[in-house]
């Protein structure tokens, strides 16, 4: 464990309880982000990665509990801290801009008045305060403040990614969690978000954990990649080598199931079978099923994190070391 | 923003020593008022409803300065009998009932009592429908089992029944409180379901639970995510209500079990049933209290209709 790691995720379980057994959604997840560092979580619908990051500020479903590992986070456990404790966090050091921008702004309210919300439940400050506050986080996120006491809907979909943004940056958190930021809009407005998203992290010292499925988008702003699977992290490590020289049968085959420009005007191989089940899991490694060069010892053996390179592991049989 | 001086906000401001932010906070609020109230007179129905409501909300409120007999004023002919049941002239446009009172009279000034049990009846099923939806819709559980069950018993007596046997117990005839009371206890239920469907639809969004991680309190994301959401809901309902509760009135005035002193609607009809108005042929004693109820009524449920038109943002066309 390095002293320098801002948050540290270590064993982390989340298992949802649901009529018909218990979903292990996280099992056994362990990473850590470094101060300014971006980390992008990765992989298919259902595999974790929201359920990942809303553990760490115990954000879950009613049915969800974290019944292991911890969540080390300035000095305290963030999966043992009480509840009225860990609202303290919440906005204020960790903050989160949500999927589907529409839907994460309430209709009937005013913009200045959402972003001011969560200012005001935080810190003790004049009404006026506020409203400079948010005259400057909408300049941050390249609105024109004129606009702050308009509606949602008066807002294009892009902008109300941007008011998500400075929402989430109302309180100056040190950590955002993106989740699926940029999910459902068009490529144009997707690069505008990622390069706010960007800018902002360099101006004001930020880290960022990243969610989102598209592989593009995390190889475009992560320095760090974790790549999960089935509840589990298949592959961790720096984007470039993650993206360059896949470790991980998995990782391999997302890559290679991504069309290339310059290639035959093919459809890309993809990935036969579909994401286990969690309420069941297969036994021994989770990606057998699916895997092109599983062999016997697949079955039974669910493989660890072996270390592949500096800082990067994967969880496969093949990467064991031979010893 | 800054008002001429001697104009209403001016005053309004002098008046409340408003703050800055709170001012423009009200300012904000007439504006959005002023915005729905053109929305009334533009949709269609909502103007009419609005019209006809004005019309009856003014005839009540002026009924005193009106060139119109006591409504309990009896008038004699030269023997000291009762004009009784003289049919419309110019001097009783709608003729004269049992007693020998004017009838128009007796229909404006009806108007004011059933206006009033109209509106704060539904006022108070409002506030009750409103705190059972919203409890029963956010927290759920048994206090939604709870409530619900309530609401279903509520829902499966037959509340004239209830308030006949009511009334019994409290000597034969209800006083205007214990009607409005009564009225308000029994009707509401619809408001709480309707709040409660809305409810469960809300608080499952994504705002709420960006609320919940900026750390607002549950109580918090009720009163300011929740509450406003389901308001406009609330709104035209209670306006549909009114509508409900004037008739209940007239039902129970109507069969005699309240205290005819608060002259209403109902009392001159039940006044009319009493002296067969129908068979003896004194139409107008039936068919003008009678039209006076259903315009009011068919007013609040346009006025009620086109709010919820006006104000759910769903159906507003933008």
């Amino acid at each position: 464990m390095t002293p320098t790691a801002l948050i540290e995720v270590d064993h982390l379980k989340t298992y949802f309880d649901t009529r018909s057994g218990t979903v292990r959604a996280v099992d056994d997840v362990s990473w850590k982000l470094e101060k300014g560092e971006s980390l992008g979580l990765a992989g298919e619908s259902g595999c974790g990665k929201t359920t990942t990051a809303l553990s760490i500020i115990r954000l879950l479903p009613k049915n969800g509990r974290v019944i292991g590992g911890h969540i080390q986070y300035a000095g305290k456990d963030l999966a043992t801290l009480k509840e009225s404790d860990l609202r303290k966090i919440r906005w204020k050091h960790i903050a989160i801009v949500f999927q589907g921008a529409m839907n994460a702004l309430n209709p009937v309210k005013r913009v200045s008045w959402q972003i001011a919300e969560a200012i005001t439940i935080h810190d003790v400050v004049a009404s006026d305060e506020a409203e400079t506050r948010v005259d400057e986080l909408l300049e941050l996120v390249g609105i024109n403040p004129k606009r702050k006491d308009d509606y949602p809907h008066e807002f294009s979909g892009g902008m109300r990614q941007r008011v998500m943004i400075a929402m989430a940056l109302a309180c100056r958190p040190k950590i955002i969690i993106a989740d699926e930021p940029v999910t459902a809009l068009d490529v144009m407005i997707q690069a505008q978000i990622l390069e706010l998203l960007q800018r902002l992290r360099e101006e004001l010292d930020l880290s960022m954990i990243l969610i989102s499925h598209d592989l593009s988008v995390i190889a475009e702003t992560c320095d760090k990649v974790a790549i999960m699977y089935g509840g589990k992290i298949a592959e961790y490590g720096p984007a470039e080598e993650v993206f360059l020289e896949p470790q991980h049968p998995y990782t391999q085959g997302l890559i290679r199931s991504f069309p290339d420009i310059y290639g035959p005007r093919d459809l890309p191989p993809w990935i036969p079978g579909q994401p286990p089940n969690l309420l069941e899991p297969p036994a021994g490694c989770r990606f057998h099923p699916r895997c092109p060069q599983a062999f016997a010892d697949c079955q039974v053996r669910d493989p660890p994190l072996f270390e592949t390179g500096k800082d990067h592991v994967a969880a496969c049989l093949l990467r064991a070391p031979h010893t | 923003m800054a008002f001429p001086s001697g104009s209403l906000g001016y005053w309004l401001r002098r008046r409340l020593g408003m703050s800055e932010v709170r001012r423009e906070k009200f300012v904000l609020a007439m504006k959005r008022l002023n915005e729905i109230l053109d929305a009334v007179i533009h949709h269609r129905m909502g103007g009419i409803g609005l019209g006809i409501l004005s019309f009856f909300v003014t005839l009540a409120i002026i009924a005193p300065f009106l060139p119109i007999p006591a409504p309990q004023y009896s008038f004699t002919d030269g023997q000291g009998r009762y004009l009784a049941t003289v049919d419309p002239s110019w001097e009783h446009p709608f003729g004269t009932d049992q007693n020998g009172r004017d009838i128009l009279s007796r229909v404006i000034w009806g108007s004011r009592i059933s206006l009033v049990v109209g509106l704060m009846a539904s006022v108070i099923a409002a506030v009750l429908g409103t705190l059972v939806g919203l409890i029963s819709g956010y927290w759920g559980g048994w206090r939604d089992e709870v409530l619900m069950r309530v609401n279903d018993i509520l829902l499966s007596l037959p509340w004239l029944a209830l308030l006949i046997v009511l009334a019994q117990i409290l000597g034969g005839t209800l006083s205007l409180n214990v009607i409005i009371l009564t009225i308000g206890l029994t009707s509401w239920n619809f408001t709480a379901r309707v709040v409660r469907a809305q409810v469960l639809s809300v608080r499952e969004r994504v705002f709420v639970e960006r609320a919940k991680a900026s750390g607002a309190s549950s109580l918090s994301i009720l009163r300011k995510h929740i509450f406003p959401n389901v308001f406009p809901l609330v709104f035209a309902n209670t306006i549909l209500t009114v509508a409900v509760a004037i008739l209940s009135e007239s039902t129970l005035a109507f069969l005699g079990k309240v205290d005819i002193t608060n002259l209403s609607w109902g009392v001159v009809l039940e006044d009319a049933f009493g002296s067969s108005a129908a068979i003896n042929g004194h139409w107008a004693w039936i068919i003008m209290p009678g039209l006076a109820l259903v315009f009011v009524i068919l007013g609040f449920s346009l006025l009620g209709y086109a709010l919820d038109e006006i104000l759910n943002p769903k159906l507003r066309e933008r």
